[in-house]
């Protein structure tokens, strides 16, 4: 067990170092000198000779790797070439607003989700099933930026219900939390319809096990082999499937972030490509990778020692 | 043909799926003959206007007919996914056939390339190659098809490595049988309709992929329509008109519920056990 | 005889199916002494898992029980409320199933689920686990303070079998009902297990309803034998009765089938030639008659009725009836 966990953390490791690898490869996909590439158009050549050194840009490619390698190890991504601090200092200030929806997201699209794929196997057939089915899959397929955008346009502005920019008063705590309800709406909705699906399906599929007929020849009580034997084996799916969504959380966040104005990772890389700030759009795709990376890890390692059936065949 | 018709017809979702796709496909190839308006076709007279007999869904800012526009975003949408999808099964059955077949260190390396770009959020490996190489329709295929690949990657990976350890597999290379002639016999065959199910119900989300990116402004270059575009000139007018946004989001969502209805339909169709692989 | 711990009268129970209502059981009766074994026998198909549902009163929803009674400790099961049944199954009337790896649940430990079924009892922790461990041990599991905290695929066939049973007698039941406990294990598994069975028996005096098509493990364990087919129970008697004085021909011709009866050598295997009736379209007369070969013009017209044609030997077919 202990050896699939530094197997499994270890596979992680060496995902984030190609990932970086191929940003830097990137950076050598753009016509033209690297260093003025990353300096940008008020590079000096004094900043030039030190960012050539700082990355041996005049250096054999592999070199150049290794050097890149070593100084994102060191937690050097560079500097912006705008306001000439250090890229780690601004992606990492702009993560929370990011991280903060995207847990307000998951959180309350498993609140919602998956009481309510429980209650739909339970109660399978009935009016009430068919119908939150059929609304699952509406939300599911429709694309959180168009439910962010109507979300906008019927609560913000047209109702006026909820504010429509930004994150809220720094130390707030309403504040910021009204900022929050549509964009965490926005991003939660589809996961409500995947969730309660497949709890549904999970569920359905358990409650169908010979153990759950053992439980209730044993005159368990309902609740205890609804909540306590069923659902134990029923949610793991669940684990699984929001470790690898991270990256679909991510996207969604971005999307979500450019629609409501919202400080993050999303408004900070969109503005970066614009102004053409390479080092700062490279920090925020290594940070959401290894961010994605750690939270498959993570998912992995949960799963493995919830379901001891997967343990044994480790 | 005809019975995958009629026993999708049998499924009253797959059936709705059938006719939005069909919508879709046909309005969006048929976009140069059914839409009223040339869709890059300034005029600011007529700028931000409702729905109308003149204009279906009205227009935008700069007073071009939205409902043609939306016909041309169709182009966009299908051109986008088809060719990422197809050049992704391509490459990825390609791909997929070397690590199954060649040496286990071609295969850890591949799995690792893998890996790797499944780790990277879709949407930041978009965004970060449309920052160093420019955004175009060219780019756009080719990030979406390159983070497609390993799934499908994967799959074909997979079944390659099942199949090479079969035991009749095993017999027919002591015979002296050639690796295409196994890999066309045993196993494209075998592969082929799960993959291309499994691509089909890729289709909705690359949609909302081209069009997310779009409307980022990291899609296709104005003033080509792309139903993103026109929600970003909604995003920035929401506060004049709702119109631009209602026209382009209902293409979206109704493209996205058809395929997805649609695929789920040819899924339980061709083998109801695939419901839980994919 | 002693009086009976388990009486079920003219028990009847349909499926609702696609294709129509399927009788399941047809007037079934069937008597369990207090502290005998009976064994039920009789091939797949003819309602023993049927008959163990209803009395455990875990039916499917499209099951329908028309008419019947079973009678448990003056008590008539099939009008119990659910809370009230609930609070029987577990305790008075337990169950141990076919195929132990499925029936215990994989992801609580086995030590966690004895707890489990013990809620009704309010008594501390500590006193239900001692519980469990003695229970553990009487089975005969090794290191039962170490397999406590073990799951399910962590233990051999024969071990989560006799977890089982320690599950089922940890409540000290009035009966036991034991559907296939051994269909699942190899021969030598099955000889320990009916051997435990027998000694657990003995000692805390519980009926047991067992349930097999194995005629020689009725033989070895059962005091009597009830002999279903299709539905119906055709004879019950006791264990020396039913082997030396089959009165129903499908019970001789079972014993005839059965490979350990056979004597001389022969080339083809005793079988008993036709099928099982279909359930929904019951045509009159007597439900083996297609298969029988000595029925009789009345086989075909009347059904038999159950008649206790010698001592404590009940059979239903229209030879006997005089």
């Amino acid at each position: 067990m202990l050896l699939y966990f530094i197997k499994r953390i270890f596979l992680g490791i060496l995902i984030i170092g190609v990932a970086m690898t191929l940003m830097f490869f990137m950076i050598h996909l753009v016509p033209g000198d690297p260093a003025r590439i990353l300096l940008g158009p008020r590079a000096t050549p004094e900043m030039i000779a030190d960012i050539s050194m700082r990355m041996g840009l005049d250096q054999p490619l592999v070199i150049q790797l290794m050097k890149f390698l070593g100084n994102i190890l060191q937690g050097d991504l560079g500097m912006d070439v705008i306001s000439n601090r250090p890229v780690t200092a601004i992606v990492f200030g702009q993560l929370p607003y990011t991280l903060w929806l995207i847990f307000s997201a998951i959180i309350g699209a498993m609140l919602i989700g998956i009481p309510l794929g429980c209650y739909s196997a339970l109660h399978r057939n009935t009016l009430a099933d068919r119908i939150s089915g059929v609304i699952s899959v509406a939300c599911i397929t429709a694309p959180s930026f168009v439910v962010a955008l109507y979300s906008l346009l019927i609560f913000a502005v047209t109702l006026k219900w909820f504010p429509s920019i930004g994150a809220g008063e720094k130390g707030d705590f309403f504040d910021q939390l009204s900022h929050l309800v549509l964009p965490a709406f926005a991003i939660g909705l589809a996961w409500v319809g995947y969730l309660s699906r497949l709890v549904r399906a999970s569920m359905l599929e358990v409650m169908g096990e010979n153990h759950i007929r053992t439980a209730r020849a044993y005159g368990l009580t309902e609740t205890t082999i609804v909540y306590r034997y069923a659902l134990k084996i029923a949610i793991l799916p669940t684990v699984t499937v929001i470790g690898v969504g991270m990256g679909f959380l991510i996207s969604a966040a971005v999307l979500t972030e450019i629609v409501f104005a919202r400080p993050g990772l999303g408004k900070l890389i969109i503005e970066s490509i614009t102004s053409r700030n390479y080092p700062v759009v490279m920090g925020s795709v290594l940070i959401s990778t290894v961010l994605f990376v750690i939270s498959t890890t993570i998912s992995d390692l949960v799963n493995a020692s919830l379901d001891p059936r997967i343990r044994a065949n480790l | 043909m005809k019975v995958a018709i009629k026993r999708i017809s049998s499924d009253p979702l797959g059936l709705l799926g059938l006719c939005l796709v069909t919508l879709m496909v046909v309005s969006a190839l048929g976009a140069s003959i059914f839409a009223p308006y040339d869709p890059i076709q300034l005029n600011i007279m007529e700028r931000l206007q409702g729905p109308s007999a003149n204009h279906l869904l009205g227009t935008d800012q700069l007073g071009r007919d939205l409902f043609s526009r939306v016909l041309f975003g169709g182009q966009v949408a299908l051109k986008v996914a088809f060719l990422s999808i197809g050049s992704a099964l391509i490459v990825g059955i390609i791909l997929g056939l070397i690590a199954g077949y060649g040496p286990v260190w071609l295969d850890n390396s591949i799995m690792l390339l893998f890996d790797t770009i499944r780790s990277v959020p879709t949407i930041m490996l978009a965004l970060v190659t449309v920052a160093f190489v420019g955004a175009s329709l060219t780019t756009l295929i080719f990030v979406i098809a390159a983070s497609s690949i390993p799934t499908y990657g994967r799959i074909v990976r997979t079944q390659t490595l099942t199949i090479k350890s079969k035991d009749f597999v095993k017999a027919e290379m002591l015979m002296g049988a050639s690796v295409l002639r196994i890999l066309s016999i045993h196993l494209l065959p075998n592969i082929l309709g799960p993959l291309l199910i499994l691509a089909s119900m890729d289709i909705p989300s690359i949609i909302a992929l081209e069009a997310g990116l779009s409307f980022l402004g990291m899609g296709v270059k104005p003033p080509t329509p792309s139903w993103g575009s026109i929600l970003n000139d909604g995003f920035t007018l929401i506060r004049n008109t709702p119109w631009p946004i209602i026209a382009g989001s209902i293409p979206l969502v109704l493209a996205t519920l058809g395929f997805t209805f649609l695929g789920e339909s040819l899924r339980d169709l061709l083998d109801p056990k695939l419901r839980k692989l994919i | 005889m002693s009086d009976n711990i388990l009486r079920i009268r003219d028990l009847s129970v349909n499926y609702q199916t696609n294709r129509g209502i399927l009788k399941a059981l047809r007037h079934v009766n069937l008597d369990i002494p207090k502290g005998s074994i009976v064994g039920v026998v009789g091939e797949s198909g003819c309602g023993k898992s049927t008959l163990i549902t209803s009395i455990i009163r875990q039916l499917d929803a499209n099951a329908d029980i028309p008419n019947g009674l079973i009678e448990f400790e003056k008590q008539d099961l099939l009008k119990l409320s659910q809370d009230n049944m609930r609070n029987i199954s577990g305790t008075k009337i337990s169950i141990v199933f076919q195929n132990p790896m499925s029936t215990l649940n994989p992801v609580i430990s086995i030590g966690r689920q004895m707890i489990d079924i013990q809620y009704r009892d309010k008594i501390s922790k500590k006193i239900k686990k001692q519980r469990s461990i003695d229970m553990l041990t009487k089975v005969g599991i090794p290191d039962p303070h170490i397999q406590f905290n073990q799951y399910p695929h962590e233990l051999s066939g024969g071990m989560q079998q006799r977890v089982s049973i320690a599950m089922a007698l940890q409540a000290g039941p009035s009966l036991l009902i034991a559907d296939e406990p051994t269909t699942a294990l190899d021969a030598t598994l099955e000889v320990q297990i009916l051997k435990l069975l027998k000694e657990l028996q003995e000692e805390l005096g519980c009926s047991i309803l067992f349930v097999s098509h194995h005629l020689g493990v009725i033989a070895e364990l059962c005091d009597h034998v009830v002999v279903m087919y299709a539905g119906q129970v055709v004879e019950q008697g006791s264990t020396y009765e039913i082997f030396n004085n089959p009165a129903h021909p499908y019970t001789v011709k079972l014993l005839e089938c059965d490979p350990a009866s056979i004597s001389k050598k022969q080339r083809l295997l005793p079988t008993i030639p036709g099928e099982i009736p279909d359930l929904i379209n019951l045509s009159e007369g007597c439900i083996f008659k297609n298969r029988c070969n000595r029925s009789i013009d009345r086989c075909d017209k009347d059904t038999p009725i159950w008649n206790e044609f010698d001592k404590a030997h009940f059979v239903s077919c229209h030879l006997t009836e005089s």
